[in-house]
This record gives structure tokens, sequence and C-alpha cells, in this order.
């Protein structure tokens, strides 16, 4: 019994992390209708630059900070150098685009930082909290999480920039009519989902370490998430991301072993896609012929 | 002074040209109407005044040209369209669609009072306020669009068909609104209708376009007693 509550609790410390994750590729996805490839290597890139900041002397807190205002910038560059002149190329274009900068992220993350593992440091103390069922650092992040998401869902629902992006991902044309600069609203877009997924990055990096090819597992976990709640849900990808990271964990400390782990999210994706393609949260698109 | 001049005024969808050269002024203040059968242009019109399909010509608004506007700058300068099949935000409650009609204006105090306005003209609305905007009635969604055009405190309204899909007592109830909102408020409307008899009573000025061309324009009074303009669009 203490074993399992303590692997829910481990899932669902990592399930906030897919769930970030998840909330970035949904929010991407429900202004562009596209599923981001890059946004692990995003991730990744990110978590490096707090490591660099961090080895350089900045203080923890400091150079979280500046790392999430760093990739949000980054992610409007993003939007606006490589994917804007794509906007309007067709899906399998755009798709190969957001692989290749899944690569070149990759690659170049390698290339600086070269592919030897490195250990990335928690903020919180070392040691066992909640009775010894978790450590500081997996409530630690579950506590960012959710203060990332309630951020993220007061930013949208009660300011008019996030009103405005909302509208901009809903009805582009009408959005125009009242004023709002679109394409600037996706560049936005871009730029919080990268600041979403570099917590996500630096929240995961203590417990995975870091290299440039940490983010292949999460991001597969992500997608999972995202499907399980709808592709299209907010708030679906947030409780995908803790139902799934509660099953990886239970299922791989008590079921299929911890190296079948990564084949839960498999399932899971393939299975949703089979029986329930819209998720559980999602809107089921209805179109007449 | 016009607040509004097109001059050989050119439209495209890719490679179908729609407009073919359209002249045409109008005062500060007025109503002007555009009307027109079917896919004689009226539509595209409204949408080259916004940047919305490809243009050629000269466009003037207030005394600026616009022609190489992107549409979102357009709005700003006070032009609001109420656009072919309403535009409605459908996943947004109708308060969240009238505040994003106000998105350009920071004066907070106004347009809290703006809101208040539009829900004296249109009662309804206050009571669909929190309501999913997708799930109001055809009707609730047409004042929804001219409603949401008014939050921009707009010097010129666009108004595309606005009588479309509403009963016509609401019709009637809608332009009396049209003509009051022209009147205390001083904005300037176009409007491009297919019930040319209620067109011509609501405005002052006239323009017929047919296929892509104007080919009578003139007050109200004149086109109303035109013989081609009644057996043709008033059915008399």
């Amino acid at each position: 019994m203490d074993a399992l509550l303590h692997q829910i609790l481990a899932g669902l410390s990592t399930g906030g992390i897919y769930a970030s994750l998840a909330l970035a590729l949904v929010m991407i996805y429900q202004a562009t209708h596209l599923v981001n490839f890059a946004q692990g290597e995003m991730a990744m890139f990110s978590t490096y630059i707090a490591w660099s900041l961090i080895n350089a002397g900045v203080p923890y807190w400091l150079a979280f900070l500046l790392t999430v205002g760093i990739s949000f910038v980054l992610g409007v560059c993003i939007e606006r150098i490589i994917i804007r002149p794509v906007e309007n190329a067709p899906v399998l274009g755009v798709v190969t685009v957001f692989i290749a900068l899944l690569v070149i992220l990759n690659s170049v993350t390698g290339w600086i930082y070269t592919y030897t593992i490195k250990s990335f440091p928690s903020p919180f103390p070392e040691g066992m909290a909640l009775g010894r069922y978790m450590s500081p650092h997996e409530l630690g992040a579950i506590g960012v999480t959710l203060l990332v998401l309630a951020a993220l869902y007061v930013f949208f629902r009660f300011t008019p920039l996030g009103l405005a992006m909302r509208a901009a991902a809903q009805n582009p044309v009408s959005s125009r009519l009242v004023g709002i600069r679109v394409g600037w609203m996706l560049a936005l877009g871009w730029g919080l989902a990268a600041a979403v997924g570099a917590v996500a990055g630096m929240m995961v990096a203590p417990i995975v370490y870091l290299d440039p090819n940490m983010m292949g597992g999460i991001l597969l976990y992500a997608f999972a998430a995202a499907l399980v709640g709808g592709i299209d849900s907010p708030v679906g990808a947030v409780i995908g991301g803790f139902v799934v990271g509660v099953l990886e964990n239970v299922l791989g400390a008590f079921v299929i072993g911890n190296e079948l782990k990564l084949s839960v999210a498999l399932v899971l994706i393939i299975g949703v896609l089979l029986f329930r393609p819209s998720g559980f949260f999602g809107k089921v698109h209805v179109t007449r012929v | 002074m016009a607040l509004l001049e097109v001059k050989g005024l050119h439209a495209s969808y890719g490679q179908t040209r729609v407009l073919h050269g359209i002249d045409f002024a109008m005062e500060k203040g007025s109503i002007t109407a555009l009307l027109g059968a079917n896919g004689a242009g009226k539509t595209t019109t409204l949408r080259a005044l916004c940047a919305m399909v490809k243009t050629q010509g000269e466009i003037r608004f207030d005394g600026q040209r616009v022609e190489h506007r992107a549409t979102e700058d357009i709005v700003r300068l006070g032009v609001a369209h109420v656009p072919d099949g309403r535009g409605t935000f459908l996943h947004l409650s109708t308060e969240e669609n009238l505040r994003l009609g106000a998105y350009t204006r920071r004066d907070r105090a106004a347009v809290d009072a703006d809101l208040e306005r539009v829900f004296g003209y249109f009662p309804r609305l206050r009571e669909r306020r929190a309501q999913q905007a997708g799930t109001l009635s055809g009707g609730e969604q047409q004042m929804l669009a001219v409603s949401r055009a008014l939050m921009l405190a707009p010097k010129l309204m666009l108004l595309d068909e606005p009588s479309f899909g509403l009963a016509p007592l609401l019709v009637r109830e809608l332009f009396g609104i049209l003509r009051a909102i022209n009147e205390r408020e001083g904005v300037s409307m176009m409007l491009v209708e297919q019930n040319a008899a209620m067109a011509l009573d609501l405005a002052d000025h006239a323009y017929l376009i047919e296929t892509g061309r104007v080919v009578l324009h003139g007050s109200s009074h004149e086109l109303k007693r035109n013989d081609s303009v009644r057996r043709s669009y008033l059915g008399y």
C-alpha cells in the first residue's frame, strides 16, 4: 500500500511536467491546428540555457526567471522567423519544418554542450517530505506546475490580451476586423508555449538528468496526455498529464516493469485515437456533408 | 469634406476580377446604400475597403490614403465592419464578443458606458450576456455583430446585409436602431442590402452596382423614382 501511494505521488509529480508540456502543445494546436513536434527540444534547449546561467554563478530562481524570459523571446523569434514564412504551406510542409527544428535544436545543443549527461540542480532541499512519500523536489515540481497553470488560466480568462489571443485562435478574420494583430498573437502564443516548456524542462531535468535527448520520452508522454484530454482542450491536457503520469508510474512499477514504461504512452495514444479520437474533454467535430 | 473617397477601385479573388474600377464618395454623417443583384460585387466592395481582398486603386478615409494598410490598421482608424455571415466568436460569451469589439480602445470607463449603451439598444443581449455566443439565435447574432461594431466607437460602419435571416419585424426594429445611431451619434454608415426598398428608406444616397461597376448613383429619392431601379430592385 505504501509503495503504491508512493508511486501515485511520484506519478503526480512527473504528471505535472507532462501536463505543462501537453498544455504548450495544445496552445499551439489551438492557434494553428498543428502539433509542434519541436516543443520538447525547445524545452530541452531552454533547460541548457538555465544550466549555463546557474554554472555562471547566477542564483537558481533568478536563472529560472531569466530562462523563462529568454525562452519566451526565442519562442516569439521562432514563430516570426521560421514558422511565419510557411504559414500557408500544406500541413506536411509545416510538419517537416517542425521536425527540422527538432533535429537542428538537438544537434546544435549537442554541438555546444556535448552529449555528456549533466546533472541539473533542484531548487528544493534534499531528503523526504510528506512523511517519506515524496521528495521535496517532486512536491515542489507539482507546486511550480500548478502555479504556472493558474497564472496561464488567469491570463487567458481575465486579461484583454488573453481574450484577444483566444479570439485570434478561433476566428482570425473577425479578430482582424476588431483590430487585433493576429500575426503577433500567434507569435505571443509561441512565446508562451516556449516559456511553459522551459519550466517543464527545468522541473524534469533534476529527475532525468540533462542531455540533448532528455525530452524524447517526455514529449511522447505529453502527446499521450494531450490526446487523452483532447488536443483542443487546455483543461483536458492538464488532467491528461496527471493521468498519464500516474498510469506510467504505477504500471511501470507493478505491472509491466520500468523498461517497458514508455509503451504505456504509445498504447494510450493508439487507444485514444482508435476509440475516442477527440479525447475525453475535447470537442467532437461534426461536419455536414 | 468627404469621409470616404474611392477612385478606380479594382478587386480580385485570385485570378477572378470582381470589381472593375469603382468610384464613389460619401459625406461625414451620411448613410450610403450599395444596391445590386447577387454577385454584383457589393460585399467585395466592403471587403476591399478593409483590405480583406487584393485591390488596386485609391481609397481615402478621413483624409488619409488607406489602400496599402493592413485590415487591423484600417479598423484602428475607426472603420467597423459588420461582415457577411456575422463573424461571431462562437466559443466566447456574448460579453466577451462585445469587449473584443472595443479591443483597440484604452478608455475603460467609456467602454463600460458603451456596453450599457448597446444593451440599451438591444436588451436581448443583456439577457444573454454570459451565454456562449454560438448558442444565440441568428437574429441575436446579427444584433451582436452590429453591437460589436458599435463598441469600436467607429466613425464609419460597413454593414453587410444586416437584415439577413431576420424576421421582418426585427428588420424594421434594427433599421430603426441604425437610424437612431446615425442621427444621435453621427456615425456614418455604408449599407449593403438585398432589401432595396428598406435600404433606400434608410439611406440618403445610393449606388447601384452591376457586375463590378457603378451603373447609377444619386440621392435615395432619385433612385426610388428611377424606372429601371423600380422595376429591377423594388419590384413594382
